[in-house]
């Protein structure tokens, strides 16, 4: 039976047509097609790859106006404008220009440091913005991959924080209260992580399956749950580094850390190995197994899923435990890979990160790591750009927010650079409409 | 059955076909970037563009701070840390000073970096959480000189300069001031979040006024914290002011008549609830903490009696100035009344209104506490 709660949020979020059927079996949708549904129609198919690229040149070319109006020395030289109109384009197009280089010098290459190479210097220094790119991405890869396995089987999964939780507590408490060789050590950790999500998620959608609880208010409440279970770990001595009253976990052994792909300067680690593989593993299973084939056919309609004899029930608890040990292996790669401990907020922002990347990719296992690679980039390139040129890195949010907000307004960018409108209808016509719209 | 397969066909074809969409995307990007790129180092050539970063003043010191989340801005100590910087950067023309705001705990450590690879002349990190990533830092780069706010290291290092606060003593001088404060005999505290920098407050505010109830055997009770059970009211969170004022709101129709928030930004949900208290004819007030209220939150002033704070800002410009002049030694610094590192605020607007017994009283219990007289026990030792 679905509660009242979730089917307020059902009838809020819900788009058109029919009353609330009343809820069967468990199966708490009302109406043919509920918002998850609409959603992820609009996100699989309403938009192109055109307006993809066109929204993140947009989201460049507004980012380096903000860039440009918030620094003091573009606006008193806009102050003359008229006196000197050419000093005021100039400092404006320099500030702008001056932070997206040193973006792209933090997340692609540095000259400067290939120059350095060709004449003696270190050659690891060339491959350190890639590497700070791939770390960035590594956790995003992982939990945006779960939200969007759930998107599939039509479930709106905004607990990656709390999936993540789940898998760092697990990994770090393997990591740092056992004693193993290494590789089995680090790999045991990985499993822990792996679990420790699985279960968090697991729990989603067994309440899901059950109850017909609704999955967005569980997953949202279920990530202030995991927060303050965090803290309360935290503050036990068996979580705390001894003779320390702060909140935060004793370092992980060396044994449980993921080795560095590239030697130990390039922060890239095999978590960013295990993103990719996590990547490949969901883009097989959605594609290519029976259980991926349920969960797509449940995510597009549950009723004829069910009327052809498939477990709606059955396939939510799957992919939220799916979605969850991807989540949790998020956890662990930040655990053992970059931070070496667990500390509060080690959730960071990956519940919106997660989210972005899944609706920027489609939903799909290879939009979402190039999304992820994307803002791995921009993140990397981030500190580099607050770095040098003193641009807050606030910059990076804002840019991340305005390419999902053209992405999500398919009509606006279209109506901006008058594209066609696209004919109603699924895959096909994605291949038509190609480059150029 | 039928869609779902039909799906699936479109699916398949569509994966290899996006990747390669998705590629040309990023290389258009990238090109757009590289444009972008050389167009900027053009600029740069013709001696106004953004190159002249590269081309530091070789005689400036430069002093680094990388922020916790909040940012420079939280009013709490990352703000008094980067106003410790700037007051360096005042007092000694050759040095510059800049920051880094850290998004997430990920990014301490490329912040770090990133400051690292500038040659900074000290780092300055901020917050306990930071402390891993500075001592990874520190061992991997002996010559480099830091400092972090709010953590210490058994066994110090000799190129981290660790600076921590007693703030248990003016949290004392704080309960004893409010106990002599109060018209109704409640006073209340609640922290943002029970962490020890935090809790450390607490104990010393409830020490405070036990010890005035002692000595002047009244009965003033402490709401929101208990400090034998370590129990109390806390909102989780430093930035959501709601909370506070909820939280405040509550100790006021209590009968607490005095307020003091341990939580940052989120002590200003309680400004506002005095406030609306006193525009309601209520006799509420309340202290600040960390900054000096009447300078960080001044359109509150009238409200502020005083403010228990800690002088991280002058023990990151002293760290800053002596890195800067060559009498940097690293080790742990803590701050206590003694040495000035944790202090009331000055008064302000209530000078008059705080009886001079009470301030002679208060001069003589700060020396007993700086002279060992006065115990000052708390369960979250610095």
């Amino acid at each position: 039976m679905s509660s009242e709660l979730a089917d307020q949020a059902e009838e809020t979020a819900k788009s058109e047509d029919g009353p609330p059927s009343p809820a069967t079996g468990g199966d708490g949708r009302p109406g043919a097609r509920g918002f998850t549904e609409a959603l992820l129609d609009a996100v699989t198919s309403g938009n192109t790859v055109t307006v993809t690229v066109l929204a993140f040149l947009c989201a460049i070319f507004l980012g380096g106006l903000i860039i440009a109006f918030t620094n003091t020395t573009v606006l008193h030289a806009w102050g003359n404008l008229f006196s000197a109109p050419g000093k005021a384009f100039a400092t404006a197009w320099d500030t702008a220009a001056g932070a997206y280089v040193a973006m792209f010098e933090g997340a692609i290459v540095n000259p400067h440091a290939v120059s350095a190479a060709f004449h003696g210097g270190p050659v690891s220094t060339v491959f350190n913005p890639l590497s700070e790119t791939a770390v960035n991405a590594t956790p995003i890869i992982l939990t945006g991959l779960a939200v969007a396995v759930a998107f599939r089987a039509g479930l709106f999964n905004i607990g990656a924080a709390s999936q993540f939780i789940g898998g760092a507590m697990i990994a770090g408490w393997i990591g740092f209260a056992v004693h193993l060789p290494f590789i089995l050590h680090a790999a045991v950790a990985v499993a822990g992580g792996l679990v420790g999500g699985a279960v968090v998620g697991g729990a989603v959608g067994f309440l899901k399956a059950r109850t017909g609880a609704h999955e967005v208010i569980v997953t949202i409440m279920s990530n202030y749950v995991m927060e303050y279970l965090l803290l309360y770990l935290l503050g036990l001595t068996a979580f705390r580094r001894p003779g320390n009253p702060n909140p935060i976990s004793p370092p992980i052994a060396t044994n449980a850390v993921l080795p560095h792909l590239f030697g130990s300067t390039l922060r890239v680690n095999v978590g960013f190995l295990i993103a990719l593989a996590a990547a490949a593993a969901v883009w097989w299973v959605l594609n290519r197994t029976t259980i991926g084939f349920e969960l797509r056919t449940v995510g597009s309609n549950p009723r004829a899923a069910r009327s052809a004899g498939m477990s709606p029930e059955r396939t939510w608890i799957v992919v939220m435990l799916l979605a969850g040990a991807l989540a949790g292996l998020a956890g662990a790669a930040v655990v053992q890979g970059t931070n070496f401990n667990v500390a509060p907020q080690i959730y960071g922002t990956y519940t919106v990160d997660s989210i972005t990347v899944a609706l920027l990719g489609r939903a799909s296992p290879t939009g979402t790591v190039l999304a992820s690679l994307l803002f791995g980039a921009l993140r990397a390139g981030g500190v580099t750009m607050q770095a040098s040129t003193q641009v807050p890195v606030d910059i990076v949010t804002v840019i991340e927010a305005l390419i999902v907000l053209f992405v999500a307004a398919p009509p606006l960018m279209r109506a901006v650079f008058r594209l066609r409108e696209p004919r109603a209808g699924g895959g096909e016509q994605l291949e038509a409409r190609g480059w150029g719209g | 059955m039928a869609i779902g397969k039909k799906r699936k066909g479109g699916d398949v074809k569509l994966t290899s076909r996006k990747l390669f969409a998705f590629a040309g995307a990023l290389a258009l990007s990238s090109a757009a970037l590289v444009g972008v790129g050389s167009a900027g180092a053009f600029a740069g050539a013709s001696g106004k563009g953004p190159a002249a970063r590269h081309s530091p003043k070789a005689a400036k010191f430069v002093g680094c701070m990388v922020t916790d989340t909040g940012g420079i801005d939280d009013r709490s100590f990352n703000a008094s840390s980067w106003q410790g910087m700037t007051e360096a950067k005042a007092a000694d023309p050759n040095i510059t000073v800049k920051y880094l705001q850290s998004k997430s705990t990920s990014t301490y450590v490329p912040n770090i970096n990133a400051f690292i690879a500038q040659k900074c002349g000290i780092i300055v990190t901020v917050g306990f959480l930071m402390g891993t990533a500075t001592e990874a830092a520190a061992k991997a780069h002996p010559t480099q000189k830091f400092a972090i706010v709010d953590y210490t290291y058994k066994p110090p290092f000799k190129n981290i300069d660790a600076l921590v606060f007693n703030t248990v003593q003016d949290g004392f001088l704080g309960g004893y001031l409010a106990a002599g404060m109060t018209k109704t005999g409640k006073v209340a505290t609640y922290g943002g979040m029970k962490l020890p920098t935090v809790t450390i407050y607490m104990d010393g505010f409830w020490d405070g006024v036990r010890y005035y109830n002692n000595v002047h055997h009244t009965k003033v009770k402490v709401l929101g914290w208990t400090e034998r059970t370590q129990t109390g009211e806390f909102t989780g969170t430093f930035t959501n002011q709601t909370k506070g004022e909820t939280v405040t709101k509550t100790f006021i129709s209590e009968g607490a008549d005095i307020i003091f928030p341990v939580a940052g930004n989120v002590g200003l949900g309680s400004a506002k609830a005095v406030q609306n208290a006193d525009n309601a004819g209520g006799h509420v007030n309340m202290f600040w903490v960390d900054t000096d209220g009447c300078i960080s939150a001044a359109q509150y002033c009238k409200y502020f009696i005083t403010s228990v704070t800690k002088g991280i800002q002058s023990a990151v410009k002293n760290a800053v100035l002596s890195a800067a002049h060559g009498t940097y030694k690293g080790g742990n610094y803590i701050g206590t009344l003694a040495n000035g590192g944790v202090l009331l605020a000055p008064f302000h607007l209530w000078t008059k209104r705080v009886p001079a017994s009470l301030k002679a009283q208060l001069k003589r219990v700060e020396l007993g506490i700086i002279h060992g007289k006065i115990p000052t026990p708390t369960k979250s030792p610095v």
